[in-house]
């Protein structure tokens, strides 16, 4: 085989290389791009998204004043037919530990940790988000069907981190009207 | 042959000897979250566990396996003696030290924060302290590194730099730097708190700091598996690299996209704007690529191997590859592993996507298929193709090494894939037992105990690959010659500035990291009041 015949040979198989090469690469960007789109999907149509903003407070004040007094949390009706939900995490439990909330109804939650990095995971939605102690955790939510749903603390908190369980009681519409006529926070408490 | 044997066989024992009691302690783990074990009545106990298999098997295990391969690299690649053997003693040391005085605050209740350190919550000082001695023996590697490719490089002006090489000395700077993210956390804000100089922290700071390192690191646990990928596979199955090219630009790729995505870590926290968590998702699916590449070049590298063989057909070349060969059974299993935990990963950075899977059980299944089953399976490998090197003496139990490389799929599927379906179930992870007696808990009963027989499988495995190796330290001598890496099809003789040298790379690197975190951590360190009091582990 002389040595142009070598060049030759190699030119060709580095033809044939490229060409490969570039087949994969398409491939491997549709990969990517179906990906994206398919979180695009999400976010536009299933309004799945991050928290937008940031929002701090002082976990040490929490219980004296501001939006997260013990008497302020649980559920509210807002005039505008909207539900706010607002809790807190602390070592090992969450106030309200059961959050009552109506079906078919956009809600706000709105929370925070009273110490130590907690998260709340709503099980069977994709609910799910941290609890950072400084910083509020907002997260729009919404329920297709009534019935009790567990919330566990996702996050590793300390020893007592797997006792930290809650739940979210999901009832009919214009129950929870009724028990919100009196204005007040509610929780499952008395149900 | 290798000069600094004693020095390469010291850092790959206490690797594996460190991964063999993390995975007693991952395997009990398991078993006693499980329905069948259900006795432990003090999670405490539990949590020390996890945070001294988290902290070995993140931070040991794959920084001394990464340095000893680094090592035996250089001098094998660059055919020249180790500069520096003195400092890489010392590096060695460093870490055997600082691995010591982190273990004994775990030991002692003192240190449950697990590996990623969950500020506010605060360890006993001596824990982070050791973790920084750790790191601080490792990037004597970096810049051993560094110094011993600077050697060679005037030695053999302008010529292409090994391939291997090339890669191993772009996983040091990916280190490096990624190391830096944790450094900052530790020395600016953990260690002052722990040393009881301060009583505040800013968690949500801590946690962008966190996640700097947090997945950037995953890629330098990535870079030894990626090299034995590209320049063992292809020698040990007589085949050759599909590009040369190819595989610089995938090394290439990692050092510069794997460092600004940490923050898909971050998409359920408050403290981080949608804005950054959006180009975070973005640069993480760009971090696919390299990976993707690999898979084509490497395929295509073995498919070489098999039509050298006789190998022929569309498909057909697959059953000419050598079966029986280790390093290729190897491959085959990182590769199908590697190919569901990437699918998973691919869900876990879209912004959206996460939040149906984010903290679950889920994660802990896609880091194991990655972490433990496709990159650690490499390892194995690894170990496997240098042992005969290091020891001067034949590994011989090949149908042992078969049946434990086995294991270590078959238990890793077993252990992951169930962890996969309990965290879409919504199944938070890091939990120390559940009531399984509950009646919305008690369906994901089977798939605990399913993963808690994997662990069992792979402790079986470990303790397997632990007996090959220790045999062959007294195997018959026989001289396994020099140690050689795999040749591509076409070996470059030149090669573009920018594909032989880093300063373009990680320029880009430390820019990118800049613009992707300089802001919100400017940010969160301005804004007042989001320091909260710690929370002392173990204190009264």
């Amino acid at each position: 085989m002389s040595v142009e015949e070598t060049h030759e040979n190699g030119s060709a198989s580095a033809e044939v290389a490229a060409r490969v090469e570039r087949r994969w690469a398409t491939i491997a960007v549709i990969i990517i791009v179906a990906m994206a789109l398919l979180a695009a999907f999400a976010g536009i149509h299933r309004a799945t998204m991050p928290q937008p903003r940031v929002e701090t407070t002082d976990p040490s004040r929490i219980h004296l004043s501001g939006e997260f007094v013990e008497s302020n949390l649980g559920s509210v009706l807002e005039a505008n037919g909207n539900v706010t939900v607002r809790a807190i995490g602390q070592q090992y439990s969450f106030t309200p530990a059961c959050i009552v909330v109506p079906v078919d109804t956009p809600i706000t939650l709105r929370a925070t940790s009273a110490d130590v990095v907690h998260g709340i995971l709503v099980q069977g939605t994709n609910i799910n988000t941290m609890l950072v102690p400084g910083y509020v955790s907002e997260q729009l939510m919404r329920f297709t069907r009534t019935g009790d749903y567990l919330m566990p603390c996702q996050e590793f908190c300390s020893f007592g981190h797997e006792g930290m369980w809650g739940k979210v009681r999901v009832i009919d519409k214009t129950e929870f009207a009724d028990r919100a006529k009196g204005g007040g926070r509610l929780s499952c408490v008395g149900q | 042959m290798l000069a600094n044997r004693k020095l390469i066989l010291a850092h790959f024992w206490l690797a594996f000897g460190v991964f063999g009691v993390a995975l007693t302690l991952g395997a009990w783990q398991m078993f006693i979250r499980s329905p069948i074990g259900t006795w432990l009545s003090n999670p405490e106990l539990y949590y020390r566990s996890l945070t001294a298999h988290g902290t070995v098997m993140g931070y040991v295990f794959p920084t001394l396996v990464a340095m000893g391969f680094g090592y035996a690299i250089s001098e094998s690649a660059l055919e020249q003696r180790l500069v520096g053997v003195r400092w890489a003693w010392t590096g060695f040391w460093l870490i055997v030290i600082g691995s010591i005085m982190a273990v004994i605050p775990i030991a002692l209740g003192r240190a449950s924060v697990l590996y990623t350190f969950y500020p506010p919550l605060i360890g006993n000082v001596f824990y982070y302290l050791g973790v920084v001695l750790v790191v601080v023996g490792s990037w004597i590697w970096v810049a051993l590194m560094s110094i011993n490719l600077r050697v060679w490089r005037k030695a053999h002006p302008g010529a292409p730099v090994p391939l291997a090489m090339f890669a191993n000395v772009a996983g040091s700077y990916l280190w490096a730097w990624t190391a830096v993210g944790a450094a900052l956390e530790l020395l600016l804000q953990i260690i002052p708190v722990a040393a009881g100089l301060k009583n505040t922290i800013d968690a949500g700071l801590a946690r962008v700091f966190f996640s700097w390192t947090l997945h950037a690191i995953v890629y330098f646990w990535l870079v030894p598996t990626y090299i034995a990928y590209y320049t063992l596979v292809p020698r040990a199955i007589g085949g050759r690299i599909y590009s040369d090219t190819m595989a610089r630009i995938s090394f290439i790729l990692f050092l510069v996209v794997a460092m600004p995505i940490g923050m898909h870590h971050t998409f359920a926290d408050p403290q981080v704007g949608a804005g950054f968590k959006f180009i975070h998702s973005a640069f993480t699916a760009l971090v696919a690529l390299p990976t993707l590449l690999t898979v084509f070049t490497i395929c295509a590298s073995i498919e070489i191997a098999a039509r050298l063989r006789g190998g022929r057909g569309l498909f057909g070349w697959i059953r000419a590859l050598p079966w029986d060969n280790p390093m290729l059974l190897a491959l085959a299993f990182s590769f199908v592993m590697l190919g569901f935990g990437g699918a998973g990963g691919l869900i876990n950075m879209s912004y959206q996507l996460d939040a149906s899977i984010h903290n679950t059980q889920w994660i802990t299944g896609h880091f194991h298929l990655i972490f433990g089953g496709a990159i650690v399976i490499m390892y194995f490998a690894i170990a496997y193709d240098l042992w005969p090197h290091l020891t001067g003496r034949e590994l011989i139990d090949v149908r042992l090494i078969r049946t434990q490389l086995w294991l270590w799929f078959i238990g890793m599927i077993v252990t992951t894939f169930p962890w996969h379906w309990v965290g879409i179930l919504g199944m938070p992870r890091r939990m120390a037992y559940f009531d399984f007696g509950d009646p919305a808990i008690a369906p994901q009963a089977l798939s605990v105990t399913f993963s808690a027989i994997g662990g069992f499988i792979l402790l079986t495995s470990g303790i397997l690959f632990l007996v090959v190796l220790a045999r062959g330290m007294r195997a018959p001598q026989a001289d396994a010659g020099p140690y050689r890496f795999a040749l591509a099809v076409h070996q470059p003789t030149t090669v573009p500035v920018a594909l032989n040298t880093y300063a373009l790379w990680v320029a880009l690197m430390i820019g990118l990291t800049l613009t992707n975190y300089g802001y919100p951590i400017v940010t969160l360190a301005l804004t007042e009041g989001t320091s909260v009091p710690a929370v002392y582990v173990g204190a009264q």
